[in-house]
This record gives C-alpha cells, sequence and structure tokens, in this order.
C-alpha cells in the first residue's frame, strides 16, 4: 500500500535530472534570475520533505515548522555577526540548537494529539519568532545580513555553481535519507503509530519515543534547510519563523502529496511556480492563489502525486476522521 | 506604584479581554460544535470593519453602521458556510486549516480590490469620542467603556442562550457529542449554519467595535484570529464560559506586559535593550501560557462536560 | 540632438530590431504597494510616474523605464524583488524604499552587482556611517535628522520633559535616538512598539503611561495609516489637553486626510519638523504640487516629493555624465547641487544631502483641506551625525 507508485517515482527522478542540469540552461540562455528561483527552490524542498517524514508519514501536523527554518538560518548568522564564518561550527549549531529545540518542544507537544497538536506546535513556532524581534543584538525585527558564506576545506559555496550543487545534493540526501528510514522498522512504527497508536503500544513499540525521534530528525533536517536558505539569501528576518510560513510550507507538501516521496519536491515546485507567475501577472495575485489552495484540499485529495498516479478509487475517499474526544 | 494607572490598565486589559472574547465566542462554538478549525473567522473580523465603515460613510451614523453591519456580516459568513465550508466538515484538521488559510488570502484580498489598500478611518458621534473622569485627574476613553459594556452584555446575552434555550441544549449536545444530536433527528446542517453565522455576525460585531480605534485594515483578523484560537484552547474548545475566562486572561498579560514589563527588564538590562525585548517578550507570555496549558490539562482550564 | 558613439553603435547592432530606437535607462523602484502601508507606496509611485511625464520619458538620450515591484512591507521581499531587478530586468538604478529595514536587506545585491541605489525615503543609520558605500546615495535624509531638529524645537519653546513613542524597527530606532541627541530636558519615559505587517495599533496602555508619567509634551514618530490611529486614539484619552503633541513623518499627506474625514481637529496646529513641506517656496516645487494636485485631488506627501526628487536626481545626473554606468552616474550625482522640489541640497561625504530643516504646523489651506505649512527654519545646511563614521 504504501509503496511508491512507479509513476510517481519516475517522474520524482526526472524532475532531479531536471534540477541537475538547469544551471546548464539557465547560463546558456542568460536566464541566471532563474536559477537563483530554482536554487530557492531546492533549498525549500529540502525543508519540505522534513515536514513531509512527520505529516505525512507521522500523521504529526506541525504548524510550527517555519521556526526550524529560522533557527537554522540564525545558527548561520548569529556566528557570522561575530565574523566567525566555519562552516563546521555552523552546522554544528544548527544540530545542537534544532535537535534541542526540538526536543523540547517535541516531547511536551507529543503528549497532545490532533489539533491541540496543531496548536501547541504553532505555539511554540511564535515563541520563537517573537523571541528573535526581541533580541536586540541579532537585528529585532529588521534582520540580520550575512556578509559572506559559510566556509568549508575545498569546497567553496560562494560560487554560486558550488553552492547550487550543495543545495541539490543535499536535497538527494534528504530524500534518501527519509526513504531508507520509512522503509525501516522504525518508520514502520511511525506509520503504524499515524493508523492506530494502541495497536503499536499492544505490540510493544512505545510510540511516543518513536515519534519523538522522528520529530527531532524532522527538525534537524528543517534547520538544516534553513542554513542553506541563510547563506543563500544572505539575510535573515524573524519574519522566516511566523505561523504564515509554517502553513506555507504544510500546503506545498500537501499540494504535492503527503506521505509520497517525492511529493513534497512537486508541491514545492508547483507552489513557486505558480507564485512567481501568478505575481507577474497582477497585484492580486493572492487571490487566485487562495482559491487555487481551496480547491486543491476541496477536490485534489493526495496532490500532485495523487494526480500522477491517478487512482480514481483515491479521489472519492476521505481518510476516516479522528474522534476528538478520543 | 500608581495606582490610579494600575486601574487605567485593567480597564485597558478588560476592553481588550473583552474583544478577544467577541472574536473567540464564534470560533469556540464553531470548533466545539462541528470540529471546524476556521482561520478566516478573523476575515469575518475584518469584513465587518470595513461594511461598517462604508455604511457610516454613507449614512452619516455609526450606529446605523453597526446595526446593518451586523447582518451584512452574517450574510457573508452564511454564504461562505454554504459555498465552501460546509464539505469540509467531514474532512480532517489539515484540510481545515489549509482551506481556510487559502480563504484568508481570498478575502484579504477581495478588500484589497473593493477598497484599496489604505484602510478606513470611521468617525464616531461626537459623545463617544470624549472621555470620562476616573479616581483623581485620570481619565478613560468613553468608547472603550461602550466597549466593554457591549462586550460584557454579548457574553451574558450568549450565556443566557447557550444554557437556557433549547437552541442552547443543542449547541451545547453537540459540543460535547455531536453524533447523538444527529441520532435524534436534529436537522444539524440548518443548526451548522445557524451557529456558523452568529459567530461569524459576533466576530463582525468586533470588528466594527475596534475599527474606531485602529481604523479598518487589510490583515486585521490575522493577528487576533491567532491569538483567539489561544484563547479558546486556554478555555478549552467549545465551552463560552472558558471562552470568557482564556480572553480576559490573556487581555490582561497582554495589556500588563506592554506596561509594566520594560519596567522590570530594566533593572537587569540596558534600557535600549529593555525597550525592544519588552513587547515581544510580553507577546510571547502569551503563547508561553498556552504551551503550559497544553502540557498539563490539553482539554483546556474550563472543557465542556463530555457524555 | 546629437547621439553619442555608445549609442548609435548600439542602435546599429539593434537594427535586427526597427522598433527599438534609442538605448533605454532602466530604474527599478522599489515600494509597498500591498498591506495598509500601500497608500505611501501609491503616493509615491503617483509622483515618480508625474516625474516621468514632466522629464518627457527620457533622460539625454536614453528611452527611461520604470520597473515598480512591491516590498510588501517584509524584509525578505525587498530583498527578493531586488534580486529579480539586478539579476533578471538588469536594471541599471534601483530606488525607491519607505522603510529601514527593507534597505538594509535589499542593500547587498545592488551594491555588489555595480548598480547604483537611491533612497527616496528610508536613511537607516548603518548606511550613513560605517556602511556607507560609493554607489549609494540618498535623496531623502537621514533617519536622525528630523528628530533632531525637533529636539531643537523643543528646546527653543521651552519644554521642560517629554514622552516618545516609535514603532519598533531600524528607523523607529534612528528616530529616538535622534530626539535624545538634541533634546535638552527630560525623557519621562518611551515605549518602541511592535511594527510590520501586524503592527500594534492600539496604544492604550502606552497612552495611559505617558499620562501618568506627567510629561509636558509628547513626541512620536509613526509613518502611514499608524499616524492616524495614534493621533485619533491620543485625542480620545483625553490626553491633548495636558500634553502638547510634537511629531516627525506622522502628520503628512497621508494622515491629514483622514484626521479631518474623522474629525480630529485636535491635530490642527500641532508641530513638526521637516526637509519639505507643500508650500516651500521653490518655483520647481510649485510646478510639482500644482500638478500633483490636479491629477490626483489631494495634496503630495514627502514621500512623494521625494520620488519626484529621485527621478530629477537619476535625471540630472545621466545627463551632465552622457552614460549610464555606474562610475560615470556616481561622479555626476556627487556634484548634484539642487533637487526639484527643496531647491539647493549638496552631498556629503557619505553621499547624504546637506540641507535645511524646518518647523511645519498643521492648518488648514484656502479651499479648506489640511496640510502643513512652514512656519520656521531650525537648521540650515544640516549634515548628519553619522557622516563621521562613513570612511569615504
Amino acid at each position: 500500500m504504501l509503496k511508491t507508485h512507479p509513476i510517481a517515482t519516475l517522474a520524482g527522478l526526472g524532475l532531479l535530472l531536471l534540477l541537475a542540469l538547469a544551471p546548464l540552461a539557465t547560463e546558456t540562455l542568460g536566464l541566471a534570475f532563474w536559477l537563483d528561483v530554482i536554487n530557492r527552490t531546492i533549498i525549500l524542498a529540502i525543508a519540505a520533505v522534513s515536514l513531509n517524514f512527520i505529516l505525512g508519514y507521522g500523521g504529526m501536523v506541525s504548524f510550527g515548522h517555519a521556526a526550524f527554518i529560522g533557527l537554522g538560518a540564525y545558527a548561520v548568522g548569529i556566528p557570522a555577526h561575530y565574523d566567525l564564518y566555519s562552516g563546521f561550527l555552523h552546522l554544528l549549531i544548527v544540530v545542537l540548537g534544532c535537535g534541542a529545540f526540538a526536543l523540547i518542544t517535541g516531547a511536551i507537544s507529543l503528549r497532545t494529539k490532533g489539533v491541540h497538536f496543531i496548536m501547541i506546535t504553532m505555539a511554540f513556532g511564535q515563541m520563537a519568532y517573537y523571541a528573535f524581534i526581541s533580541i536586540e543584538e541579532y537585528g529585532g525585527d529588521d534582520g540580520l545580513v550575512i556578509y559572506a558564506r559559510s566556509e568549508f576545506p575545498v569546497l567553496d559555496i560562494e560560487q554560486r555553481l558550488i553552492f547550487y550543487y550543495t543545495c541539490l545534493a543535499s536535497l538527494i540526501g534528504a530524500l534518501y535519507l527519509v526513504h531508507r528510514m520509512v522503509n525501516s522498522r522504525f518508520g514502520m512504527v511511525i506509520k503504524g503509530a499515524k493508523s492506530n497508536e494502541r495497536r503499536m503500544a499492544a505490540l510493544g513499540f512505545p510510540a511516543y519515543r518513536y515519534r519523538l525521534a522522528a520529530y527531532v530528525i524532522s527538525g534537524m533536517m528543517c534547520g538544516f534547510a534553513g542554513a542553506l536558505l541563510g547563506n543563500y539569501t544572505s539575510f535573515i528576518s524573524p519574519e522566516m519563523m511566523g505561523w504564515t510560513r509554517s502553513g506555507e510550507l504544510i500546503f506545498m507538501v500537501v499540494l504535492g502529496g503527503a506521505g509520497t516521496l517525492f511529493g513534497p519536491l512537486f508541491g514545492v515546485v508547483a507552489f513557486l511556480l505558480i507564485e512567481e507567475v501568478l505575481s507577474g501577472i497582477t497585484t492580486y495575485w493572492h487571490i487566485i492563489f487562495g482559491a487555487i489552495l481551496v480547491l486543491v484540499v476541496l477536490f485534489a485529495k493526495g496532490g500532485i502525486s495523487g494526480l500522477l498516479t491517478a487512482k480514481r478509487s483515491a479521489l472519492g475517499k476521505q481518510p476516516a476522521k479522528a474522534d476528538p474526544a478520543e | 506604584m500608581d495606582m490610579s494607572l494600575f486601574l487605567i490598565q485593567l480597564l485597558n486589559g478588560l476592553q481588550y479581554g473583552v474583544l478577544l472574547f467577541l472574536v473567540a465566542a464564534g470560533l469556540t462554538l464553531v470548533f466545539g460544535i462541528m470540529d471546524f478549525i476556521n482561520l478566516a473567522h478573523g476575515s469575518f473580523y475584518m469584513i465587518g470593519a470595513y461594511l461598517c465603515g462604508t455604511i457610516t460613510a454613507v449614512t452619516d451614523s455609526f450606529l446605523l453602521g453597526v446595526l446593518l453591519g451586523v447582518p451584512l456580516t452574517a450574510l457573508v459568513g452564511y454564504v461562505t458556510e454554504r459555498s465552501v465550508i460546509q464539505t469540509l466538515y467531514q474532512r480532517d484538521h489539515l484540510d481545515h486549516v489549509l482551506a481556510t488559510f487559502g480563504l484568508i488570502l481570498i478575502f484579504d484580498t477581495g478588500v484589497h480590490i473593493i477598497w484599496g489598500a489604505e484602510g478606513m478611518a470611521i468617525p464616531l458621534p461626537a459623545w463617544l469620542e470624549t472621555s470620562v473622569p476616573l479616581v483623581g485627574d485620570s481619565q478613560f476613553p468613553t468608547y472603550r467603556i461602550a466597549i466593554i459594556a457591549v462586550g460584557l452584555a454579548v457574553a451574558a446575552g450568549l450565556y443566557f442562550v447557550v444554557n437556557h434555550t433549547k437552541t442552547g441544549m443543542l449547541i451545547r449536545a453537540g459540543a460535547s457529542n455531536r453524533r447523538m444530536v444527529e441520532a435524534l433527528g436534529v436537522d444539524i446542517r440548518l443548526l451548522f449554519a445557524l451557529v456558523f453565522s452568529v459567530g461569524v455576525a459576533i466576530a463582525g460585531a468586533s470588528g466594527m467595535m475596534i475599527a474606531p480605534i485602529t481604523e479598518a485594515r487589510i490583515g486585521m483578523g490575522n493577528d487576533i484570529i491567532i491569538i483567539a484560537f489561544v484563547v479558546i484552547i486556554i478555555g478549552g474548545i467549545g465551552s463560552i464560559k472558558g471562552a470568557f475566562v482564556g480572553a480576559l486572561i490573556v487581555g490582561m498579560i497582554d495589556t500588563l506586559g506592554r506596561s509594566y514589563l520594560d519596567q522590570m527588564m530594566k533593572l537587569f538590562m540596558s534600557v535600549d535593550a529593555a525597550e525592544t525585548a519588552a513587547p515581544a517578550i510580553s507577546a510571547m507570555l502569551v503563547y508561553i501560557l498556552m504551551a503550559i496549558v497544553l502540557a498539563l490539562r490539553p482539554q483546556g482550564l474550563f472543557p465542556p462536560k463530555t457524555r | 540632438m546629437r547621439k553619442s558613439f555608445a549609442s548609435l553603435a548600439l542602435a546599429a547592432t539593434m537594427l535586427a530590431s526597427p522598433a527599438v530606437l534609442a538605448e533605454s535607462i532602466k530604474i527599478g523602484f522599489v515600494t509597498t504597494l500591498t498591506t495598509p502601508a500601500a497608500v505611501i507606496g501609491n503616493d509615491m509611485k503617483d509622483a515618480f510616474d508625474l516625474a516621468y511625464e514632466h522629464i518627457g520619458g527620457k533622460m539625454g538620450d536614453f528611452d527611461v523605464e520604470v520597473i515598480y515591484e512591491d516590498d510588501g512591507f517584509k524584509p525578505e521581499v525587498g530583498k527578493q524583488k531586488v534580486d529579480k531587478l539586478v539579476k533578471q530586468d538588469d536594471v541599471d538604478v534601483v530606488t525607491g524604499f519607505i522603510w529601514s529595514h527593507v534597505l538594509l536587506a535589499s542593500s547587498k545585491p545592488v551594491l555588489d552587482a555595480d548598480k547604483i541605489l537611491i533612497s527616496a525615503n528610508a536613511g537607516p543609520s548603518q548606511l550613513a556611517g560605517k556602511r556607507c558605500h560609493e554607489n549609494f546615495f540618498s535623496v531623502s535624509w537621514q533617519n536622525d535628522q528630523t528628530p533632531m531638529a525637533l529636539g531643537e524645537v523643543l528646546n527653543q519653546t521651552g519644554v521642560k520633559s517629554a514622552y516618545l513613542m516609535a514603532p519598533n524597527y531600524a528607523a523607529g530606532k534612528n528616530m529616538v535616538t535622534g530626539v535624545e541627541r538634541t533634546f535638552k530636558g527630560e525623557i519621562k519615559g518611551k515605549d518602541l512598539t511592535r511594527w510590520g505587517a501586524d503592527a500594534q495599533l492600539d496604544f492604550s496602555a502606552e497612552l495611559a503611561k505617558a499620562k501618568a508619567s506627567g510629561a509636558e509634551a509628547m513626541w512620536v514618530f509613526y509613518p502611514g495609516a499608524a499616524g492616524g490611529a495614534f493621533i485619533r486614539q491620543f485625542t480620545q484619552a483625553g490626553l491633548g489637553d495636558s500634553m502638547k503633541l510634537y511629531t516627525v513623518f506622522t502628520v503628512d499627506a497621508i494622515s491629514l486626510p483622514r484626521l479631518q474625514q474623522g474629525g480630529l481637529d485636535g491635530v490642527l496646529g500641532s508641530f513638526a519638523t521637516q526637509t519639505w513641506s507643500p508650500d516651500l517656496p521653490v518655483e520647481t516645487n510649485r510646478k510639482f504640487v500644482s500638478a500633483f494636485l490636479e491629477k490626483h485631488g489631494r495634496y503630495p506627501s514627502f514621500y512623494a516629493a521625494q520620488a519626484y526628487d529621485a527621478m530629477f536626481f537619476i535625471r540630472d545626473a545621466v545627463e551632465k555624465a552622457g552614460a549610464k554606468d555606474a562610475a560615470s552616474l556616481r561622479a555626476a550625482m556627487r556634484e548634484a547641487r539642487s533637487l526639484p522640489t527643496r531647491g539647493a541640497v549638496t552631498w556629503g561625504n557619505n553621499h547624504f544631502p546637506i540641507q535645511n530643516l524646518y518647523v511645519r504646523e498643521a492648518v488648514t489651506d484656502s479651499e479648506g483641506r489640511w496640510t502643513t505649512e512652514i512656519t520656521d527654519l531650525v537648521y540650515e545646511k544640516h549634515q548628519d551625525p553619522y557622516a563621521a563614521e562613513c570612511a569615504m
């Protein structure tokens, strides 16, 4: 049932190949700006892949995942603010910082279910948002400009092509990692706990601990995406962590198809493409965007992956609604 | 401590709390009885303010603006419920969040297209533009007292309807056990549409009340909706009493935080750092409270009785 | 008019597309066109369009092409739009910028690409001081200057104590610093309130504190729609009787019509400082104000005036240099000696204007509209305090 559909896999691999060839195309056609847009897409796709891991496979609707993007970005920005540009130091802070934040907030949040989980993750996201607004030293509401990218030996990510392929390799790594985890015993427990937690408990799996582990992994992965984003935009602000950003991230995952390996990638590409095209047409593009969002929810269950695999039966079928009293 | 200042800040907190309650009331009813998360509830708060502003500008009467604006806002809510929202009741919470997030974008941009981006000032009748003396030489704006009075009246009315009428009984029953109400043969669709529209009307009314102070503007609903969610989570989803208590707690925390936190923080950090940090920390306090409540008592402080 | 060699050569290469005869200079204009702050952005855009008409769409031999971008009141979005302008549209000059934090976030991509960046409003201290840049110019002011002038006005009027309020972002912090620099009386308290897309617009708690502080005067900086909301609550809370209101960038052509609509005549007679006013007696300013009034039926704001100035500032430099590359333009811009709405102005080492600052009072004009009029000159040829920190 949870095997990846061959058509979706093929489309996903094809898209990755296109991304690998994109610099060639944009350089020859002189569309340097579009390579930037694609690079941004790749980074956001890593964040979406991390969210999909817990949302799509584990049923944990985190409405505060943008906080991890922001934390990851600040993990680059804050050392850079003190002229510390060592990439390994940045990565260490990302892993420790995001891991700790995910462990603490996850330990509390995962005690709740359903709508309460959505709201408490949102609350933690907002706390991170306001925490960074309150710190005058790091620019507060104005944000921080990062004047140089992280420094690694050999790998000079200041070069745009090297940075691009670093991001792409990271995305492929993230996809591979999720693929491996989902198909391991660990992943089985996560997926099993989504549909029936009591059964998992009866089988002797402490679902809470497995979920917490998944949440922490997802948080660190998302933080890594944030670190890349900070390097890419060379500007970070608390704005990146607000609840609307978390909402957008969820939409990207659902648009592409939650619970499928390549779904988040499709979702981010479609999301940014729609945004880029619509905003070029009219100032009022949000109204069309909102309508698309509503229509996708109402009529395109399973997102792009669902459409690709075109299982007609899946379109009419709604997931059983969890009783909040349970 | 300056007691007359403290008294004024308590009144300010009460006024903000009452306003929050009006937004949260509709939200908690819809959430409780239909198990529906409506992020777009705040959009009706905004639409109410704009409708009232337009009618006030045409008729030159703020009271007329409110009296005509409330049913018009309810109508917008009713149409939205029939066209989009009713098909979402059977979906999961994730779909609710996404679809109503889309509705927010549609409503915000719709208002931008119809009324322009610059916002709308709503003039008040002269007798409301004054202030009344309190103890000593301190004063409090008449209009804010009017908001408190109206808000408390609506709260009392809602409490009466929910606890002492047949409709209220159905609403309470729906909040605690939806399937049972359906099994009893109640026209649940009509009840849903009614509750939704009433909730929208109250949200619209609260938008109309704040607009003469802050002006009607795009996005005003998005700022308050998240706080309103915090309120109903703290109070207990589906509970009017919980929403009321939650709203007052949040209103007080926010106002007193803005009033006194910077002075407290100046004791141990530089003045500039404290001035930057204090407003953000006081905004954060509300979320910290919610996380604590959720972690220790996920059903909220005053959950509706179940079963 | 003779064409330059360069443009002739280019025109020759473009014979394949006969519609394109003259080479064009591309200007990216970044401002806020959505969110409530769009009211400012639209005012700037209207003025920039008017300036385009007044220069006949040409700068020297170049056709002018303007590309407007909306920053959505967010630094991050502003930076993305600037990236697009620089990399995709390949603009020659980027201008606009209402907000200091948007400008700070956006400056790097423009300056890294060796393009000219001109602020038509924001004047953050960083770009005036340590991070000043040869390709950055301001046609407005440095944030501290206007509140410094206001502090001086407070001293001159004998005000002994004041309460300060401003939004919590780059410019707000600069403005507060500005008043504190010159005001000699006691500062009884200050509040920095939340700003941005979810800005705080209900000031009940802060106003109660201000009143209880017993300060003689209230000084505020609330640009755009927030200004109207502030003044309204200031009046409603009955503070007008006990405190005198002084403002910077708050009582202007954006907020005055709305205050008039709301009947809040408490604002009339309040004083503010500014580098410009619609009644500034400069011939080119009269032309601008009357043309704007005629076209749009309202007074232009100072944002509009500065946007109008930006267009002419670029035009004058292009005409003088006869080229549009950054090196020629900045050399010409350094030599600029005037702006159409303000008359004689020179530029300091940090490329910020050295100019006059006036006191202006909110008044009713001959047709009953609320506007501002200059009552006095506070500073003559004033330079901002950060110029010394700039290494240029």
